[in-house]
């Protein structure tokens, strides 16, 4: 039978055909605005950005550069402080006052005055809403019936805060560095406190705004929050009243894409300024192309191997010995990690106080046999891992099961979502776990708290440190790190600290492997595009086009 | 003899209308056990999975006392099956919960997020359709020729081949290297705030609003990931098209068509697709009820804030009040648009007109 194309589908075929040609015919794209720098990122961790509740890594890069706090990191020497809404300081004799003179005519956004009793109110709020990051202010030993007294204004622009115990003036100070310690507009967010019915959890009659800055914003900074749509977009704009210098782009636009190859195609093509989630493929092309830059900056974050040492096995001191010389360090930083992190085992990362750049463990598995033997293991053991099935620890772990399988240890891979494994974890029902640990505030004891601290070793221990997770009983080391919190002189403090990383490079059962760099790629044409140390000093404010 | 007539018409009157009611009924009933089933499952499996909502809230870092205080808040250390009551409670008063996410009631969530999938699924069927349908008749008629030979691969090709691999290819091609079309998202950053997202459909809201020009920016954001879903389902389309046709081409009532000389367009477009759209319909609405889920692959691959991607998010950080609300909505979308076929059928088909 032979059927000639129909009158109707000549018709249909040639709209179609004509529907090409239109798009053909699109006009070339525009670059992004010259006033405003768009950034790729995936940041759809963002739940809130309320400074008093925020405890997510990208809205740490949100909150620094919208809202100011009293001190911040001195960029050029991250062990050092500098002031930021504060002039100066000073610290009383007996280590337990701290008094903070504040620049004068400092405002807000809104146009407010900024007064040192805005400082203490934030103080208060961040304390009595007691959300994740408010530790960092309540390890000071303030409470929600404490705070009024403990940190509160004198004056305009004289701000005191007291401490319970002469802590080290680097710990204080570095812990106010935190987004949790930012200053928010008292008067501003008194005008959107929603009522809240007191109960046993939560003594207080209003929320503090909490409910409202949630996606509100409030701050000083040098950009002024416009807008956060979860998984969307956040969009930043100039603050003209900010104190510093002022913004050199009128509007910072992030949008959240959540594939490197997207980002990367977009950044190549002009229509994103940064692609801030670059896999090791796309930033090799990105580094090759001549109108695009990287930037990169070693965060502070490691990533390690533990052994649960409630397994008899992994609890000899000779298999956690052995395991550190069955990780093949070169190629994984030749491959795996290649541009998103370096080589580092120890727990502090680099440019912290008391950092400690050494790296003394190789691929050894003639060694790592011996200690084995040692362990009366020579035959092997069978162990399995629990695994987040992502990269690169997917990767590593898969390298790790093949450098144990030299030494005859036999690991079994238990692949997993991040939330399931990190709940079997903090359940310590693992064998060994892969992961990552970020600092919580850029302090050494940040890192130390959590690899060298277990007060109670115990299933039902609250404090669920990584030495807790890992039943790592550790009184000794417990007491010291607590002790270098005491510590006024920095120097000793560092030394401190060097001490500890000894220990845990030396016994501990974690083989920490390498600390994480952020990368980021940008077009040629932006100037001052940089990443800052920590994930709350990626300033956007320096860029301009 | 007219009394009993008219008593037998109202009797019979009665009996139809109380065959409505009784229809309605059942109907209702099938809705209310629907959507508990799909609700008592969800539920359930939420809850089941070994991961613990409080710390996907929370995350890794936050102390012991914040966790407690978390989830007793949140009624987690209730037995299951008084969380579900509850849950079930304030579904029923139109309160489902608040996403721990993006910390906005989930409803608000989605009323923002479908509209992004409607308006991609609704585009990429009308793609799908008006290419896969003729396509189909086309490779029908010409049965083994090359013509169906071509049409048979390019579709195998829809169906078979990864989306995001598709969609990988064609943002390099239609994107990067063509620029044909804009890069991934709804709409240029530059137009983001120049319209009213009143229905929060695109396209429907700036052509409303005689913003031609955001209107081709968005068409151009739409085109590229609608034309990826398009060519998804006419590989299904195309390939049903054509084995209905084959059907109904070999009816003799086609036979008779030929011999009565009527030509052939009338018999193709106006006798064989005729029938061959009734079970069409359901076909095509099927593909449509799948597009509305929301893709997931395209939906991250094209930065697309639509459904799929949202449930997704959701479901990977154990944000159970987004999970089971978008869940409904799903339902809700699969009953509806299985209601809308039914009625179309019926326009259709005039044998189940008549009943």
């Amino acid at each position: 039978m032979m059927h000639s194309l129909n009158k109707h589908f000549r018709v249909l075929a040639t709209s179609a055909a004509m529907s090409l040609i239109v798009m053909a015919g699109a006009p070339a794209f525009a670059e992004t605005p010259a006033d405003t720098l768009v950034e790729g990122f995936a940041f759809d961790d963002i739940i809130s950005m309320d400074p008093g509740e925020a405890f997510e890594l990208s809205t740490a890069e949100m909150t620094s550069n919208t809202y100011d706090l009293l001190v911040r990191l001195d960029l050029n020497d991250t062990s050092k402080i500098k002031g930021d809404l504060a002039e100066s300081w000073t610290v009383s004799d007996d280590g337990l006052t701290y008094t903070f003179k504040l620049k004068p005519g400092l405002k807000f956004a809104s146009g407010n005055p900024l007064t040192a009793e805005d400082v203490a109110w934030s103080f208060e709020r961040a304390v009595k809403i007691d959300k994740s990051p408010a530790f960092i202010l309540t390890q000071f030993g303030l409470t929600g019936d404490n705070v009024t007294e403990k940190a509160k204004a004198t004056d305009e622009t004289t701000f005191v805060f007291t401490v319970d115990k002469p802590y080290a003036p680097s710990f204080v100070l570095n812990c106010l560095t935190a987004t949790v310690a930012s200053v928010v507009d008292k008067k501003l967010v008194l005008e959107h406190v929603e009522p809240v019915t007191p109960s046993d959890e939560y003594k207080y009659d209003n929320d503090f705004g909490n409910a409202w800055l949630k996606t509100g914003y409030a701050g000083s900074g040098a950009f002024k929050l416009r807008e956060w749509r979860a998984n969307e977009v956040v969009v930043l704009e100039r603050n003209d009243n900010y104190h510093g210098e002022k913004a050199g782009l009128a509007r910072v636009i992030y949008r959240h894409m959540k594939e490197s190859s997207g980002q990367r195609l977009a950044l190549e093509a002009g229509d994103i300024d940064v692609a801030r989630n670059l896999e090791p493929g796309d930033m090799d092309a990105v580094s090759k192309n001549a109108d695009l830059a990287l930037a990169s900056a070693p965060k502070g974050t490691v990533y390690y191997i533990s052994l649960n040492q409630k397994n008899a096995d992994l609890a000899k001191p000779e298999v956690i010995e052995a395991f550190k010389y069955l990780v093949d360090y070169d190629a994984i930083g030749a491959t795996l990690i290649k541009g998103i992190g370096e080589i580092h085992q120890t727990f502090l990362p680099k440019g912290v106080l008391g950092e400690l750049d050494e790296n003394p463990y190789k691929l050894d598995v003639a060694k790592a046999k011996e200690l084995l033997a040692k362990a009366g293991l020579a035959d092997g053991f069978s162990v399995t891992m629990d695994v987040r099935n992502t990269q690169p620890v997917t990767g590593i772990a898969e390298s790790f099961q093949q450098t144990l399988g030299q030494a005859g240890v036999k690991l079994e891979i238990l692949p997993g979502d991040g939330k399931q494994t990190l709940t079997k974890y903090r359940a310590r029902t693992h064998d060994m776990y892969i992961g990552q640990w970020g600092q919580d505030y850029f302090d050494p004891n940040s890192n130390a708290e959590t690899f060298t601290t277990n007060p109670d070793n115990s299933d039902e221990g609250k404090n669920k440190t990584l030495a807790w997770r890992n039943a790592w009983d550790v009184p000794e080391l417990t007491e010291e790190t607590k002790a270098a919190l005491l510590e006024k002189d920095n120097a000793k403090r560092a030394e401190m600290y060097q001490s500890l990383q000894k220990s845990v490079l030396e016994k501990g059962p974690f083989v920490i492997i390498f600390q994480q760099t952020e990368v980021a790629g940008y077009r040629a044409n932006l100037k001052n595009y940089k990443l800052g140390p920590s994930f709350d000093t990626n300033y956007v404010g320096p860029v301009t086009k | 003899m007219t009394i009993t007539e008219t008593t037998q018409t109202a009797g019979r009157k009665r009996a139809r209308a109380n065959g409505a009611i009784m229809g309605v009924l059942r109907f209702l009933v099938v809705i209310v056990t629907t959507y508990f089933g799909l609700l008592a499952v969800t539920f359930f499996i939420g809850r089941v999975i070994p991961v613990d909502p409080v710390l996907a809230i929370l995350g890794d870092r936050a102390p012991a006392h914040v966790v407690e205080r978390t989830r007793e808040l949140l009624g987690f250390n209730k037995p299951l099956y008084v969380q579900f009551f509850i849950y079930v409670k304030d579904a029923l008063s139109g309160n489902f919960g608040t996403s721990v996410l993006t910390t906005n009631p989930v409803m608000v969530d989605i009323r923002r997020v479908f509209p992004a999938t409607l308006e991609l699924a609704t585009v990429g069927t009308i793609i799908g359709s008006l290419v896969g349908v003729p396509l189909g008749v086309l490779a029908a008629v010409k049965r083994g020729s090359i013509a169906d030979q071509i049409v048979r691969v390019v579709g195998l090709i829809g169906y078979s081949v990864p989306i995001f691999w598709l969609a990988l290819l064609s943002l390099l091609l239609f994107y990067a290297k063509l620029r044909w079309v804009a890069y991934p998202g709804r709409i240029d950053i530059v137009n983001e705030y120049s319209f009213t997202p009143t229905t929060g459909l695109y396209l429907i809201d700036t052509l409303w609003q005689r913003q031609w020009s955001v209107f081709w920016d968005v068409f151009q954001h739409i085109i590229l990931p609608a034309s990826l879903l398009g060519y998804f389902s006419l590989a299904y389309i195309s390939r049903m098209t054509r084995s209905f046709m084959l059907n109904e081409l070999g009816q003799e009532y086609i036979v008779a068509a030929r011999a009565k000389g009527l030509s052939e367009t009338r018999i193709i477009w106006g006798h064989a697709l005729r029938n061959a759209a009734v079970p069409l319909v359901t076909v095509i609405a099927l593909s449509y009820a799948g597009l509305l889920e929301g893709s997931v692959l395209t939906e991250t691959v094209f930065a697309w804030p639509g459904l799929g991607l949202y449930i997704t998010n959701s479901l990977q950080n154990a944000d159970m009040n987004a999970v089971l609300g978008g869940t409904i909505v799903i339902g809700s979308v699969f009953i509806a648009i299985n209601i809308l076929s039914d009625l179309l059928y019926r326009t259709l088909d005039p044998r189940t007109r008549a009943r």
